[in-house]
């Protein structure tokens, strides 16, 4: 009897193993990575059109490892004097894993003092996440982070 | 979560140039139009999708929200206080509703 019952629970388990990974393959096909990247890239021709982005000027502060994917920090600064012919003029924050690739879009002025925000954003999934700053002078600079995700912060 | 109150953090004075942090806090669901109710039907999008400031009438920054950002948005950014005045801040729904708040900041010599 203690057998047979120990046998069927642990039978249990095994189908409740594969039924748990048959979802994790679901998902991972439902949200593939390659498609986000070029929704990203869509975007990012959307906004800054044919200019090509160079590497650097635009600093981008997140955790490496985000446990939670709902509320994670970011901070974005460009190193600029910010002078009346001399200023940033936007951040753009872009996600090549989410659902959607836009983040948000923060527009300076001179009276900023400072190029640099912060704010809170969501992730559904390990992913890169972008930010490219537009220049007074119609310079553009971007740079990318990685950010490891343990809970996904979109969907339900 | 229907009341919505725009919460921030400004000092009250600064001296002649300054650059000073501004801090602003808003209780929002941020709805992402993403997630399913119980019944598997799709809850419509509800953000708040742009955010203005202005310090005497003129404009300070303004930002572009998309639903990837967090519920109870928090936004920092910096302001060069070079005289005296107000600085008024608005939040708008996507359902048309506009949050505001303000701040008066004073220059001391």
């Amino acid at each position: 009897m203690i057998r047979s019952s120990a046998a069927s629970r642990r039978t249990v388990i095994k189908a409740m193993g594969a039924g748990a990974l048959a979802m994790g393959g679901v998902g991972l096909a439902a949200a593939p990575a390659r498609a986000d990247l070029a929704k990203a890239q869509k975007l990012l021709k959307e906004l800054i059109g044919d200019k090509a982005p160079q590497e650097g000027k635009v600093r981008l502060e997140m955790p490496q490892i985000a446990e939670n994917g709902q509320t994670v920090p970011l901070t974005a600064a460009v190193d600029s004097p910010m002078t009346a012919d001399n200023y940033c003029k936007v951040i753009h924050i872009l996600a090549d894993g989410n659902p959607e690739a836009g983040v948000c879009s923060f527009k300076f002025t001179p009276s900023s003092g400072r190029a640099e925000f912060s704010t809170r954003m969501r992730l559904a999934q390990t992913q890169n996440v972008w930010a490219v700053a537009e220049m007074s002078d119609g310079s553009v600079w971007m740079t990318k982070t990685e950010v490891k995700v343990t809970i996904g912060g979109c969907g339900g | 979560m229907t009341d919505v109150k725009p919460r921030i953090k400004v000092p009250k004075t600064a001296k002649k140039g300054e650059i000073v942090e501004i801090k602003t806090l808003v209780s929002h669901v941020m709805e992402s139009g993403q997630r399913k109710d119980a019944q598997g039907n799709p809850i419509p999008r509800k953000i708040i999708n742009r955010f203005t400031c202005e310090y005497n009438g003129k404009p300070v920054c303004e930002m572009v929200l998309h639903p990837a950002i967090s519920a109870n948005p928090y936004i920092s950014f910096f302001l060069k206080v070079e005289e005296s005045g107000t600085l008024a801040m608005a939040w708008h729904d996507d359902d048309g509703s506009v949050y505001k708040a303000e701040s008066k900041i004073d220059v001391t010599a």
